[in-house]
């Protein structure tokens, strides 16, 4: 993408642009979204992350304006979003199949927004020029839409939502209908798009993957409520729920009795600062290694368990390994020999994340 | 893939059907409207004399304008009522859609000829429009011009045809895919910004169907004009339908049925060049 200033930021990086504030709604018996808080601030990368059916279109949808909340309060800046129609709010949407107008071509479906609010004539032709360069569709602008590829529609969609200068860019799985190298690709220019324009991101997906490599956070939504709301890092090390580390990453959950600052989990033991009573710690499979390849540290858990299988994935392999108690682990890494039988396995006790239920 | 034979086979109906009951009868047409009548028996003698009369005779243009008036009236507030109609169906009606749909559609069900007697007794002198007229003595005495007019012609197609508008405008509201109209509103066009600059544009394929239906039906109409026309509200029909039974002149009649089919194949012809411009498949 070429660097076109495109965008002044009116409210300083770092301050809250958007606040969502105990949002319900609900559709008939339905309760879609449960009193969700959210806040987001000015020039970040928000995803929010969950499976279908979680609420995180419906909480975008209730910021673009196309759907009225049930309870609670939408703030941009100082002022109640939630009361204005859409098309007076200064949020732009990229819509998961782009929605780009047929019957228009590509530099009048970019000039969309512009002629709708009486932008000058001289104006529009200049901003849509440079939005068509931004994205790298120049060549196109007088293309029909149908006649792109989906990549291309997408990068027309893009520069038709941001032509606007909005505050805050609504993303809803705009990626979804790309194929997987092409997705990669986006994924990139995305990103260093979101760097360049400085524009608020709020993109909706249900692909943790993506959701790690585009975000500066991510709001994990589970059920109409917000299970966590972290950076990719953040989440993934440290994930407050068992939900939150089996959603985002492969993890271990192992059940342990606390007693006198010793975590019990009947096949090996560790030291844990937790109260009293039953515990359930996240152990990621990364986390665990064969035991002589591992550092001699003083707090290393130590086990055996037998391989049940290996599973060779180029530069890892993921070992299910089934201890002595019954329990299966599982436990990447890194390519080697073929392994089988009975081995001395370790992590350190600090990788054991204590998560609630 | 089908066989030779059987592609053969399965197309000799509709073929022998076009041919038998369409191309036949025109070309039996186009050849009476070269011939003449001399005391009262077709001659065979090729000659432009019924197009000359169509040409000179003042009394034809006029039935000609008049059901071109008619039939563009008929058109223009089928289309004024059923675009808003389908609109508020496809766009606002939420879950009483399919009821309202239903509601919209009975009509057809309905006789041509029935729904033409019932205007006979809305707008005759002892109809039900003089009736209430009088009983709320907006009028003293009936009032005789409702009924045997252009004006009854009009109204009666109107509402016969207003579904046939509605239909095809429906179809392409519908097709309509609803991102786009939320596209609009977030891009910051107001509702009704949001009609013409998307909404209408989307839909001309349908409206031009409806348009085109309305007109064409209006124009080779004959009943209405029978039931509740009058004199003074004659259609080309009527005239052609009179030359061929009463006034014997099967020729002059063809005549007026050749340009009568002309003008409204150039009427399809052009509206379909303006579908193929407005459709965005």
């Amino acid at each position: 993408m070429t660097s076109v200033a495109l965008i002044a930021p009116s409210v300083a990086p770092g301050d809250t642009l958007v606040e969502i504030r105990a949002v319900s709604k609900r559709f008939g018996p339905r309760e879609v979204l449960k009193a969700l808080s959210l806040e987001i601030a000015a020039g970040e990368f928000l995803t929010l992350l969950g499976e279908s059916g979680s609420g995180k279109t419906t909480l975008l949808r209730l910021i673009a304006g196309f759907e009225q909340l049930t309870a609670g309060e939408i703030w941009m800046r100082g002022s109640r979003l939630d009361a204005l129609p859409p098309y007076r709010r200064r949020v732009n949407t990229v819509f998961q199949q782009y929605a780009l107008f047929p019957h228009l071509n590509v530099s009048d479906n970019v000039a969309y927004g512009l002629r709708a609010t009486a932008t000058a004539k001289s104006e529009i032709a200049a901003r849509v020029k440079d939005a068509l360069e931004m994205v790298r569709m120049q060549e196109f602008a007088t293309a029909k839409p149908t006649k792109l590829s989906g990549g291309q529609q997408q990068r027309v969609a893009l520069a038709r939502a941001l032509v606007n200068r909005p505050e805050l860019l609504l993303l809803d799985e705009p990626l979804s209908a790309l194929d997987a190298n092409l997705r990669k690709q986006m994924q990139s220019e995305l990103k260093s798009l979101q760097r360049e324009v400085g524009v608020t991101f709020l993109f909706v997906t249900h692909d943790q993957d993506e959701a790690m490599a585009l975000s500066d956070r991510i709001a994990l939504v589970r059920n109409g409520t917000l299970e966590q709301i972290a950076s990719p890092r953040e989440i993934y090390a440290r994930p407050a729920t068992a939900y939150t580390a089996q959603f985002i990453g492969q993890t271990n959950l192992l059940r342990a009795i606390i007693r006198e600052g010793v975590a019990d989990c009947g096949a090996f033991h560790f030291a844990s600062a937790l109260p009293q009573g039953s515990a359930l710690f996240s152990v990621r499979p990364e986390a665990i290694g064969l035991a002589n390849h591992a550092p001699s540290l003083s707090n290393l858990v130590r086990f055996s368990a037998t391989i049940r299988q290996q599973i060779y994935s180029g530069a890892t392999e993921l070992l299910e390994l089934q201890l002595a108690t019954g329990a299966t682990l599982r436990a990447r890494i890194p390519s080697g020999a073929m392994l089988s039988g009975s081995h001395e396995f370790a992590f350190a006790a600090s990788d054991a994340m204590p998560v609630r239920e | 893939m089908y066989t030779r034979t059987y592609k053969l086979v399965v197309s000799i109906p509709p073929i022998l059907w076009v041919a038998l009951f369409l191309l036949f009868p025109y070309a039996l047409m186009l050849v009476h409207s070269f011939w003449s009548v001399r005391d009262g028996a077709i001659f065979h003698n090729w000659n432009l004399g019924n197009y000359r009369t169509l040409v000179h005779n003042p009394l034809y243009w006029q039935v000609l304008l008049r059901t071109a008036r008619i039939a563009a009236s008929v058109t223009c507030l089928s289309v004024l009522l059923g675009y808003p109609l389908a609109y508020f169906l496809s766009i606002h009606a939420g879950p009483r859609k399919e009821l309202l749909y239903q509601l919209v559609i009975v009509p057809l069900w309905v006789s041509y000829l029935v729904r033409g007697y019932a205007w006979k007794t809305i707008l005759g002198s002892d109809g039900v429009l003089n009736g209430f007229l009088q009983y709320v003595h907006v009028t003293r005495e009936p009032v005789s011009a409702f009924l045997y007019s252009p004006f009854a012609v009009i109204l009666m197609l109107t509402h016969i045809y207003t579904p046939f508008v509605f239909l095809p405008i429906y179809a392409s509201l519908e097709h309509i895919p609803r991102p786009l109209i939320e596209a609009s509103q977030d891009l910051g066009a107001s509702p009704r910004a949001t009609f013409f600059r998307v909404i209408l544009p989307l839909s001309l394929p349908g409206l031009l169907a409806g348009a085109t239906f309305a007109f064409v039906l209006s124009l080779g109409d004959f009943l209405a004009p029978l039931l509740v026309g009058g004199p003074s509200a004659t259609m080309i029909a009527n005239l052609i339908q009179s030359l061929f039974g009463a006034a014997y002149d099967w020729p002059l009649g063809a005549a007026i049925s050749v340009v009568i089919l002309v003008f409204t194949l150039a009427i399809l012809a052009f509206a379909q060049r303006l579908e193929a411009r407005w459709s965005f498949e």
